[in-house]
C-alpha cells in the first residue's frame, strides 16, 4: 500500500462523492427510487474513504516528524467540511426517510472535495505548523467553525428546495411530488440554522479565545474576524425574523441563501481582499 | 406583543420604538452591510499611501466618514450602541411575562389550549381507576412535574418541564451585553503596545500602539535569551524568550514565552510576537598561517584594533553589513576589516559569514575568518493590559449555553385526560412545547403509545 496515500485515497473520496451526488440526482430527475438506495450506500463508502484518508494524513504527518491533526490548512479543513456535510446529511436522510434532500446536499461535499483535490491554488502537501498554528484552540476552532458551516451548506440546499417546491405548489408538478412537505423543509432548515449558529459562535468564541493567547487580542478587527461576525449578523437577522417578526417562507429561504453566500466569502473570498494576513490558506 | 394603547407620552413612544423586532433586524442587516467597507478598504494605513491610491476626491469622502478606521468611528459605535439599547430594552420588556410563566407559584395548565394543540387518543378496556397508577408512573418518567386533577368522569394527568429554558433567550441577550462591557472597559482601562528588548537587556515601558506614546511599567522586564528554530524547509518553527520581571531590581518572575504561551504578571500580558538582529557585539576570529598551518583565535568588537601574533601586524574591523555586494554577488552577512601588516601597505578584508575560506582568495600568507559572529537577537514582545477580558470570557460562556438552551430545549406541556365510557375509557394524550413542535409531536406520540402498551389497551 505503499502508492496509497492520504492525498490519493481523498482523491478516490471526491469521485466517490460525485456518483452519490449523480445517483440522488438521478433519483431526483427520473423518479428512480433504487438510484436513490444506491446514492446512500455510495455516500457511505464516501464517508468511510473521507475518514480514512484525514486519519491516513494524520499518521503521515507523524511519520514525517511534523505531527498534527489534519486540521490546518485550506485543503484539510474542505476535506473535513465535505465530510461533515455528507455526515449530517446522512443523519437527516435516516430521520426523515427522504433522499431527495441528497441531491441538494451531496454536490456541495463534492464540490468542496473536488475544489480541495484540483486546485492549483490548493496545497495537499502536509505542512508542519507555524508557531502561530501551535494551539489546542486550533482543533476546536476549526472543528466549531466547519461543523457549523456544513449546517448551513445543508440550510443553503433545503431553502433552494424550499424554493423549488414553493413556486411550484400551484402547478402540483410530479416533478417535486416526492421533496419532502414545504412545512417540513422550512422546519428542517431552520433547525440547520440553529445547530449552524450555536456552531459559528463557538467557532469564533474559541477563535478569540486563541487569537487573546497567540497575539494578545481577542477581536481585532481582521477581515476573516469581520466576515465571520458579518455571516453572524445575517444568521442573527434570520432566528430574529423568523421568532419575533414572523417571517415565513421565501423571505427566509432567500436570507438563508445570503447567509451561505456569507459563509463562502468568509471561508474563500477573505484570501482575495487586499492587505490582510491569510492565517487560513 | 404590541399594545394599542393610546398615549401621548413620548417616553412611551421611545420604548416601543427600542422595543420593536423590526428595529433589531434592520440594525443587525445594518452592521452586517456597514462591516463589509472595511474589510475592503484597507484600517488604518499610512494615510500618504491612500491619498494616493484613492485620490484626493475619494480621500477627503473616506477621512470625513472615518472610513480608514470605519470599526472605531463615531457612528458605527453609535450603531452598535443602538443595538444594545435595543437588546436592553426588548429583553426587559419581555421579560416580566416571562418571569410570571417561569417563576408561578401556582402552575396552571389550559386544558382548552392544549386540547387544541397535537393530540392522541384511543380507547382501552379497563376504567379510569385502574389506569391511574399505571399512568402517573410512565408519564413521571419522562416529566418533572406532574399533577392529578379528578374529574367528573376520570382524571387528567398534567405534567411539564424545562419551564426554565423560556430564559435561554435572555441569557444569550446579556452575553452580548456582556461582550460589549468587556469591550467598552478594554478600551478604557487597558493598553495595548510594544517592545524590542535585546538579550540580556531589560526594559521598563513599552511603545502604545494607537497613539505611539510610552507607556511606563511597574516592574522591568528583562530578555535572558532568545531562540528561534526552523524546520528543514526554512519555516519557522518556534520563536522563544526567555523573560525575567524584576521589581526593584530584583527579579521576582521568570518565564519562557513561546506564542501561543504568553506571560502574566500583575494583570498584564507579555506575548511573543516578533524579532530581529542587532548589529554584532564581539566577534571570535581565526588568523591562519598558510604555511605552518598554525591557527590563532582572537576576538574583536567593530572598530578595535587588534595586534596580531607572529609578524603579521594590526588588524581592525571597520563595518558590519547585512547584504555584502561583491561584483554583484550577494554574499549575505558580511564584516568589512583592514590588515595593516608590520611591512607594506594595508590591505581590504572582506569575511563574509558564510564563506569562512573567503579570505584565501586574497592569496595572502594570512587567512583570516570569522569563526562567531556573536549575533545577538532582540526579541519583539507585545504588552497588553485588558481588565475587559473577564467579562467577555463570562460573555462567551454565558452565549454559547444560553444558545444551546434555547434552541435545542423547550418548555413541554403535557397533559392526559382519561374518560370513564361505560366500562370502559376513552384516552386523550396532548402534548405542546413553546418551540420545536415537531418534535413535541413525536415525543406525544411516542408516549401515547407508551401508554397504550403498558395498560394493555388496543389503540381505537
Amino acid at each position: 500500500m505503499s502508492i496509497m496515500n492520504s492525498s490519493n485515497l481523498l482523491s478516490i473520496t471526491t469521485f466517490i462523492y460525485g456518483f452519490a451526488a449523480f445517483f440522488y440526482i438521478f433519483a431526483v430527475v427520473f423518479k428512480k427510487p433504487i438510484a436513490g438506495r444506491l446514492g446512500t450506500w455510495t455516500a457511505l463508502a464516501g464517508i468511510a474513504g473521507n475518514i480514512s484518508g484525514i486519519v491516513l494524513r494524520w499518521v503521515e504527518s507523524y511519520k514525517i516528524g511534523i505531527g498534527h491533526a489534519p486540521l490546518s490548512n485550506l485543503y484539510e479543513s474542505l476535506v473535513f467540511f465535505a465530510l461533515v456535510i455528507v455526515m449530517i446529511y446522512l443523519v437527516i436522510e435516516r430521520s426523515y426517510a427522504n433522499r431527495t434532500i441528497g441531491a441538494f446536499t451531496t454536490p456541495l461535499a463534492f464540490l468542496a472535495m473536488a475544489y480541495a483535490s484540483l486546485s492549483p491554488n490548493i496545497n495537499d502537501r502536509i505542512q508542519p505548523l507555524v508557531p502561530a498554528l501551535k494551539s489546542n484552540w486550533l482543533i476546536a476552532h476549526v472543528i466549531a467553525c466547519f461543523i457549523g458551516y456544513a449546517a448551513f451548506a445543508i440550510a443553503f440546499g433545503l431553502s433552494i428546495m424550499f424554493l423549488f417546491k414553493r413556486n411550484d405548489l400551484k402547478e402540483e408538478s410530479q416533478f417535486f411530488k416526492f421533496f419532502p412537505d414545504v412545512k417540513i423543509l422550512n422546519e428542517l432548515s431552520h433547525q440547520m440554522i440553529m445547530f449552524g449558529f450555536l456552531f459559528l459562535s463557538a467557532g469564533i468564541i474559541t477563535g478569540a479565545v486563541w487569537a487573546n493567547s497567540a497575539w494578545g487580542r481577542y477581536w481585532g478587527w481582521d477581515p476573516k474576524e469581520t466576515w465571520s461576525l458579518i455571516t453572524w449578523f445575517v444568521y442573527a437577522t434570520l432566528l430574529h425574523a423568523r421568532f419575533m417578526g414572523g417571517w415565513q417562507g421565501k423571505r427566509l429561504a432567500y436570507l438563508s441563501i445570503i447567509g451561505f453566500a456569507a459563509v463562502i466569502f468568509t471561508y474563500f473570498g477573505v484570501n482575495l481582499l487586499p492587505g490582510l494576513h491569510s492565517y487560513g490558506q | 406583543m404590541e399594545k394599542n394603547e393610546i398615549s401621548g407620552d413620548p417616553l412611551n413612544g421611545v420604548w416601543k420604538f427600542f422595543a420593536s423586532v423590526k428595529l433589531t433586524v434592520s440594525l443587525l442587516l445594518t452592521l452586517a452591510c456597514t462591516s463589509i467597507i472595511g474589510t475592503v478598504i484597507p484600517q488604518n494605513e499610512n494615510p500618504a499611501v491612500d491619498f494616493h491610491k484613492y485620490g484626493e476626491f475619494f480621500y477627503r469622502i473616506f477621512s470625513f466618514l472615518d472610513i480608514f478606521d470605519m470599526y472605531h468611528s463615531l457612528w458605527f459605535q453609535f450603531l452598535i450602541f443602538f443595538l444594545a439599547v435595543n437588546i436592553i430594552v426588548c429583553s426587559i420588556d419581555r421579560l416580566s411575562s416571562t418571569w410570571k410563566i417561569v417563576f408561578a407559584k401556582e402552575i396552571s395548565f389550559d386544558i382548552a389550549k392544549l386540547r387544541k394543540s397535537y393530540k392522541e387518543e384511543f380507547s382501552g378496556n379497563r376504567p379510569p381507576e385502574e389506569l391511574k397508577s399505571l399512568f402517573l408512573s410512565v408519564v413521571s418518567g419522562s416529566f418533572k412535574y406532574t399533577k392529578v386533577e379528578e374529574t367528573e368522569t376520570g382524571f387528567v394527568i398534567f405534567a411539564e418541564k424545562g419551564r426554565w429554558t423560556r430564559l435561554g433567550v435572555y441569557a444569550v441577550h446579556l452575553s452580548v451585553v456582556l461582550l460589549l462591557v468587556g469591550g467598552l472597559m478594554g478600551s478604557f482601562f487597558g493598553f495595548d503596545g510594544s517592545v524590542n528588548i535585546p538579550e540580556g537587556e531589560s526594559v521598563k515601558s513599552i511603545i502604545l500602539r494607537n497613539t505611539g506614546r510610552e507607556q511606563p511599567l511597574d516592574f522591568e522586564i528583562r530578555c535572558d535569551d532568545f531562540n528561534v528554530s526552523f524546520y528543514e524547509s526554512g519555516v519557522p518553527k518556534e520563536y522563544l524568550s526567555k523573560l525575567t520581571i524584576l521589581e526593584n531590581g530584583k527579579p521576582v518572575y521568570n518565564k519562557d514565552i513561546i506564542v501561543n504561551d504568553p506571560l502574566r504578571f500583575k494583570g498584564i500580558n507579555i506575548f511573543q510576537s516578533s524579532y530581529g538582529t542587532l548589529k554584532p557585539k564581539e566577534i571570535s576570529l581565526s588568523f591562519t598561517n598558510r604555511e605552518t598551518g598554525m591557527i590563532y583565535r582572537q576576538k574583536a568588537s567593530v572598530g578595535e584594533e587588534i595586534k596580531l601574533p607572529e609578524a603579521f601586524g594590526k588588524f581592525v574591523i571597520k563595518e558590519y553589513s547585512g547584504a555584502y555586494d561583491f561584483r554583484g554577488h550577494n554574499l549575505g552577512e558580511a564584516f568589512l576589516g583592514i590588515l595593516t601588516p608590520f611591512k607594506g601597505d594595508p590591505a581590504e578584508v572582506i569575511l563574509p559569514m558564510h564563506f569562512p575560506s573567503f579570505d584565501k582568495m586574497r592569496k595572502d600568507e594570512l587567512i583570516i575568518s570569522v569563526e562567531d559572529a556573536g549575533r545577538r537577537y532582540y526579541t519583539g514582545l507585545q504588552v497588553t493590559r485588558d481588565p475587559g477580558v473577564p467579562v467577555v470570557y463570562t460573555g462567551f460562556i454565558v452565549m454559547i449555553l444560553g444558545c444551546f438552551v434555547s434552541f435545542f430545549m423547550s418548555h413541554k406541556k403535557l397533559c392526559v385526560e382519561v374518560m370513564k365510557k361505560g366500562g370502559k375509557s376513552r384516552v386523550m394524550v396532548a402534548g405542546i412545547a413553546n418551540k420545536n413542535k415537531p418534535g413535541m409531536e413525536i415525543r406525544t406520540q411516542r408516549i401515547a403509545k407508551l401508554l397504550s402498551e403498558k395498560a394493555g389497551i388496543l389503540k381505537g
